[in-house]
């Protein structure tokens, strides 16, 4: 039979190794990049123009030595009682005005969640994994009290919230409705966690 | 006889593979959305610690990536095996961070100038006396937005 009308078919057969050879490609000049982590506020640089007087019982003092051994208050202690005694230190509410708060109400320590400071230390030598590890404590720390009293209001993780609100592909009006209730349990536990000079010595 | 037993018997038909462009597609779309091309080849090892309270940095625009760790193998003649500061291509000093986030700053869109993250991705070898400059270093700049960057796992793995 001779073909008059249309051309030849033109052979497919080798689409797929020039899509292999694109794909190939791609898979080795390209990373999964690995973009997730702890976010800080660093402190500005000019001091406040107001002397703030802060009581030494509302700060919690942490410090990290250069061996990676930790001072909580005074008082040695491992790695993971960190997040505890964080928790219990800022859920004291000590003074009474927290009617959220479910610690010992101890006079010796912070006064009430807004009050209270953690102050991180740390020294030049401190190994930077070390220095991760305490900070995620810390940060845990609020974020398991965030995530008690979000269960509390909203029967939600704090954290989960929070990611919803963040996500770039979560709707406006969600996003609006979420950004009042994320903004009110960061109020009942603000994050103030300073960051000292490190010490050289 | 029966409509349905005309098949020759013992020829399996070939089987069609006009299709597998396709799929092969798909994977090649697939990898090609998922994945950021790498702008700076690493210097430094970068081998980042485990953190369990992480967030996720959204909008790439607005991210400047400063890595930290020990030089590389084939860097280590040159620069010496303490940790370095790497900023785009080159190995720096902590002075050399401030200017550099000026200049990154520079560079992006007016809106953005203000919403800036600097991403710290340092190596868990690393000693905090360098991050302290660094950190140092963006407080005089005013950047005060950081991430320590991590993998996401067990914090506790980070001290084996």
């Amino acid at each position: 039979m001779a073909r008059r009308a249309g051309a030849p078919e033109v052979s497919a057969g080798s689409m797929a190794d020039i899509a292999f050879l694109l794909l190939i490609f791609f898979l080795v000049t390209t990373t999964i990049e690995t973009d997730a982590g702890l976010d800080r506020m660093l402190p500005p640089i000019e001091p406040p123009d107001t002397d703030v007087v802060i009581k030494q019982k509302n700060i919690f003092q942490v410090n990290i030595n250069k061996n990676g051994q930790l001072l909580a208050d005074e008082e040695l202690i491992e790695l993971k009682d960190l997040r505890e005694k964080a928790k219990a230190f800022l859920d004291n509410g000590g003074d009474g005005t927290c009617s959220y708060c479910q610690g010992r109400k101890n006079a010796e320590s912070s006064d009430n969640p807004s009050k209270a400071i953690i102050s991180l230390k740390n020294d030049r030598e401190t190994k930077y994994s070390t220095y991760i590890t305490v900070q995620n404590e810390l940060v845990g720390a609020y974020n398991d009290l965030r995530n008690r009293e979000a269960q509390r209001l909203y029967n939600k993780n704090f954290v989960d919230m929070e990611a919803e609100y963040l996500n770039p592909e979560t709707d406006d009006d969600v996003k609006e409705e979420l950004k009042e209730k994320v903004k009110r349990i960061q109020d009942l536990f603000p994050q103030k966690l300073s960051e000292a000079e490190t010490s050289s010595d | 006889m029966s409509k349905f037993a005309k098949k020759k018997d013992g020829e399996v038909p070939a089987v069609s593979t006009a299709s597998l462009p396709d799929i092969v597609f798909m994977l090649l779309f697939f990898f090609m959305t998922v994945t950021v091309m790498k702008d700076s080849s690493l210097k430094v090892e970068n081998v980042l610690p485990n953190a369990s309270e992480v967030k996720k940095l959204e909008k790439k625009d607005r991210v400047i990536y400063i890595y930290v760790g020990k030089p590389t193998k084939e860097y280590e003649k040159l620069f010496g095996s303490e940790p370095k500061i790497q900023l785009n291509d080159k190995l720096s000093s902590p002075s050399e961070v401030g200017d550099y986030i000026l200049m990154e700053r520079a560079k992006k869109p007016q809106e953005l100038q203000n919403v800036l993250t600097t991403a710290l991705k340092v190596d868990k070898n690393a000693s905090m006396g360098l991050i302290s400059d660094i950190k140092q270093e963006l407080r005089k700049v005013n950047a005060l937005k950081v991430n320590y960057t991590t993998y996401e796992g067990d914090a506790f793995n980070n001290l084996q």
